[in-house]
């Protein structure tokens, strides 16, 4: 397989520009006689759907929640980044650039990273002109906070629920083309597989979640932006019925998979309390601006925390590192808050918790003062905890939130499928090893409504597409193996529940390739799991049939993938012979226990190609060069 | 602690359904849905069908779940939905009712799953801003005083979970339609097409089978966004205002 970035060349400034001018365009008449596929309705499959039905092609947009505006985006709580330096404090376009592409650990591609940096200001002009509520000034204009990784108050926020608002805003702009005709929506409707006709992608099957029919859908292009696969850990702040059964069924069609090790671990959620949780429950990381981060200096105390004096406590980011104390990346405050509990220091019952502590902001601010920022936050961990965090601190560790890896895609957020694209947390290609706060919500939005509108254009303009329908033999096919799934689902006569499975392969892949990871525990992952995969397929029970609103046969298909991806996700993680962003293998590093990377060897995105069922996957590499922002071992001293 | 449900089964839309008792033991720091996933794991183990319930994000943001529990929507926590609601508010002996949103625009898919696509079919009525990506004027061009920005902002946290329909005597969908004008009609950028937005989306609702407001206040009691019944005065006054001025549209759409 070769991989080919098609990533500009010469001047970073002007990369985007000269690239976007060497497009080939698609003229407006020419436009409604293309179909485009989206699948996912979040805030790169949504705002990518408006915007391609605004320039005329017709879209047919999939998702599995009852209605678009339900999709994960909407969970993120803190904010959107972009370099629009209006609190003149030293930002920039090259900052934002800079700061992603370290705050990534040198895993990601400089041109990509650069062209989002570029495209975060209009992302807020969009968003404003929506309508979406971005806290202001008494002055009416756009007020910002800081986050993790930055120097600089750069992002943009709606209380303490940014996502929502941003989906609400893409939704809308859906809606509104829903209404022209020009988007025909699907909803609860789950991809089960690719269509690809002579190398191109050509379309989906589809299962209808209320009837269970099994329908296919041609197009000239398929877009993915169907999120990421953090649920493969069970426990993980991503929505219960997110999955990577999209992403999966194209990478066993043709599309590589890259980094899929890179897993970002969230700092500030709230702690596991017993073996019936169903989820967790992210409390953003806006919290770290003026919360601090302790534990007792001793180990073993248990005396409540109003009770441990100052002098007592050990703000442990704050000492470890002084420049950015409380706001360090999230994958070194993680780790941070991994090692004092390893060290027995963590509180709460479980000894798996430091404390999050708003009482010297409450000192500065004024009760009202914090409420005013984080109230809607402050109200969400006292319904979950009974506790009162205004009170009494609150009791954080840290959880998978976030994963950078993803299908590979080149510049123009292709796979190597041609005519198969994909988009904002589906794909791998700018947050590196580790993603900063704020930048999910900037890279969906500017894949979907700033890149893939232009790019897709080219492919179209470029290629012959024959004509198809539905009796195509690659069409049946497609079908069959769905249906074959589903009946072999129904039919099985097992004792287990599925989610009892899911919960279990969670626990491997968290204990071994969780926030660190060994070879020998990578090693017991890979051998472990296609024995519980083995008898997840013999006793696994899926009560009902396929032809009606079947939940269980829903997530009994998301999981079965997940037991395939959790597979790939160690044996990436094994072969990566170093520590960078959220990848921490503990053979890898410096005596303070920071990451060490090791660019002379792994300075490459790793794709993996599908060999065929029971095959070890091949391995290929995309070289990273850096021209701009030299790999240094980060530092946030 | 052991609890005592009545839960709504019903297979599908057109098959009838009625309440059965089922027994489940819970512990304090679960949450509802959590209680309900024991509770199914329980029914696979016998090999019955486990209760079908909408839900997503488990954060009480996404809008996905919600049924009524002993009456009430999202159950007895103010400000809460469901799936943010934990058993600590329970007690042991405690006999619960759950069902289904109840209203004839949102017909029951299975047991507690209701289809609620009648609220985007209202917001694709008008329910935006018509501003295609790319023309926009830059952020800070446009001052919005915060007082207006912050009541946007309270308008639009609503999740469009559908509690206020299922509140309402009458199944009335104007809480849920005046949040969406309050939200765009109090910001500059929502003023172009304001009396239009007013006017197709009141429209819509109609259309949708949902029933009339009659100032009960149901709606703002459930709301687990605490949206207040204030933007209904203002949908109510738009639309007037709209009505007055833009009778050609106004007579198309035949009133509220």
């Amino acid at each position: 397989m070769e991989l080919k970035s098609k990533c500009p060349t010469g001047p970073i400034e002007t990369r985007w520009e000269r690239h976007k001018f060497d497009l080939k365009l698609v003229n407006p008449a020419n436009k409604r006689k293309y179909t485009v596929i989206v699948v996912g309705s979040g805030l790169a499959g949504g705002s990518a759907s408006a915007t391609l039905a605004e320039l005329g092609y017709n879209v047919k947009c999939f998702c599995f929640q009852d209605s678009p505006r339900r999709a994960h985006s909407i969970a993120a709580q803190g904010g959107i980044n972009a370099a629009k330096n209006y609190q003149n404090d030293g930002d920039s376009i090259y900052r934002l650039f800079y700061d992603t592409v370290k705050g990534g650990d040198f895993r990601a591609r400089e041109s990509n990273v650069y062209r989002l940096a570029q495209i975060s200001v209009n992302i807020i002009d969009q968003c404003v002109a929506q309508g979406v509520p971005f806290a202001r000034e008494y002055g009416g204009t756009l007020t910002n906070r800081s986050f993790g990784g930055a120097q600089v108050s750069r992002t943009f926020y709606a209380r303490g629920q940014t996502g929502q608002q941003l989906l609400i805003g893409a939704y809308q702009a859906l809606e509104r083309q829903i209404n022209t005709g020009k988007v025909q929506m699907y909803p609860r409707s789950e991809m089960l597989d690719l269509i690809v006709i002579d190398g191109k992608a050509r379309g989906i099957v589809v299962r209808n979640l209320l009837t269970g029919k099994v329908e296919s859908h041609l197009a000239d292009a398929v877009v993915l932006g169907t999120g990421g696969y953090g649920n493969v850990f069970y426990l993980s702040t991503n929505a219960k019925g997110s999955n990577c059964t999209a992403i999966w069924r194209a990478y066993k069609r043709g599309a590589a998979m890259a980094n899929p090790c890179f897993t970002q671990i969230h700092p500030t959620c709230i702690p596991v309390s017993g073996d019936y949780q169903s989820k967790l429950t992210l409390m953003s990381e806006s919290l770290r601006n003026d919360g601090r981060i302790w534990v007792p200096l001793k180990k073993g105390d248990t005396r409540p925390p109003n009770q441990i004096p100052e002098s007592e406590r050990d703000y442990y980011l704050e000492r470890r590192y002084p420049s950015f104390g409380n706001l360090v990346p999230r994958d070194v405050a993680s780790r941070a808050a991994k090692a004092a509990c390893d060290e027995g220091r963590g509180v709460g019952t479980t000894g798996l918790g430091v404390y999050l502590d708003f009482g010297d902001a409450i000192k500065r601010l004024g009760k009202q003062g914090v409420k005013e920022r984080y109230s809607n936050l402050f109200d969400m961990y006292e319904r979950i905890t009974g506790e009162n965090p205004y009170e009494v601190p609150m009791r954080i560790y840290p959880a998978i939130h976030y994963t950078m890896g993803g299908l590979w895609v080149d510049y123009n957020l292709m796979t190597t499928v041609p005519g198969l694209y994909s988009i904002g947390e589906a794909n791998f290609s700018d947050h590196g090893a580790n993603r900063l706060g704020a930048s999910a919500l900037m890279q969906g939005l500017a894949d979907g409504y700033f890149v893939l509108p232009y790019t897709i254009g080219d492919y179209l303009a470029n290629s012959k597409l024959e004509r198809i329908d539905n009796s195509h033999a690659a069409v049946r096919d497609a079908e069959t193996e769905v249906a074959k799934q589903t009946r072999r689902f129904v039919e099985n006569k097992g004792s287990r529940s599925v989610a009892s499975f899911h919960r279990e392969l969670g626990k491997i892949v968290w204990d071994e390739c969780g926030m660190a990871r060994t070879e020998a525990g990578l090693k017991r992952a890979i051998a472990r799991i296609p024995e519980l995969r083995d008898e997840f397929w013999q006793t696994v029970t899926v009560p009902g049939s396929g032809e009606e609103l079947n939940q269980n046969l829903e997530n009994a298909g998301r999981v079965a993938d997940f037991f395939e991806f959790a597979e790939l996700m160690c044996r990436d993680a094994l072969h990566r012979n170093e520590s960078c962003g959220g990848h921490f293998r503990e053979e890898f590093q410096t005596p303070e226990g920071e990451a060490r990377r090791n660019d002379d060897e792994y300075c490459y995105a790793a794709a993996w190609e599908y060999a065929g069922p029971l095959k070890p996957p091949i391995l290929n590499k995309e070289p990273l060069t850096f021209e701009y922002v030299h790999p240094s071992q980060r530092s946030y001293k | 602690m052991k609890l005592t449900l009545h839960i709504w089964r019903q297979k599908s839309s057109t098959e009838p359904g009625k309440m059965v008792p089922y027994s489940v033991e819970a512990n304090e720091h679960m949450s509802f849905l959590e209680m309900l996933d024991v509770l199914n794991e329980d029914l696979i183990a016998k090999g019955e069908d486990p209760v079908a319930f909408d839900h997503d994000c488990r954060e009480g943001i996404c809008g996905s779940c919600g049924f009524m529990i002993n009456g009430i929507a999202h159950g007895p926590q103010p400000s809460t939905t469901v799936c943010q609601l934990h058993m600590r508010h329970f007690k042991t002996g405690d006999v619960l009712y759950l069902e289904p949103w109840r209203a004839k625009a949102f017909p029951v898919v299975r047991d507690l799953v209701v289809d609620r696509s009648a609220f985007d079919r209202i917001i694709a009525a008008g329910g935006y801003i018509s501003v295609s990506t790319g023309s926009a004027p830059d952020g800070n061009a446009i001052p919005v005083p915060k007082k207006y920005s912050d009541q946007s902002m309270d308008a639009a946290a609503c999740i469009g979970c559908g509690a206020c329909v299922a509140a309402c005597p009458n199944a009335a969908a104007a809480l849920f339609t005046g949040a969406k004008i309050s939200h765009l009609g109090l910001l500059p950028q929502g003023q172009p097409e304001r009396s239009e937005r007013a006017l197709n989306m009141v429209a819509q609702v109609k259309q949708e089978m949902f029933g009339s407001c009659t100032n009960i206040g149901e709606c703002e009691a459930v709301c687990p966004k605490e949206i207040k019944l204030e933007v209904i005065a203002r949908m109510n006054r738009d639309y007037l205002l709209a009505s007055w001025t833009n009778r050609r549209e106004a007579a198309r759409s035949d009133g509220i």
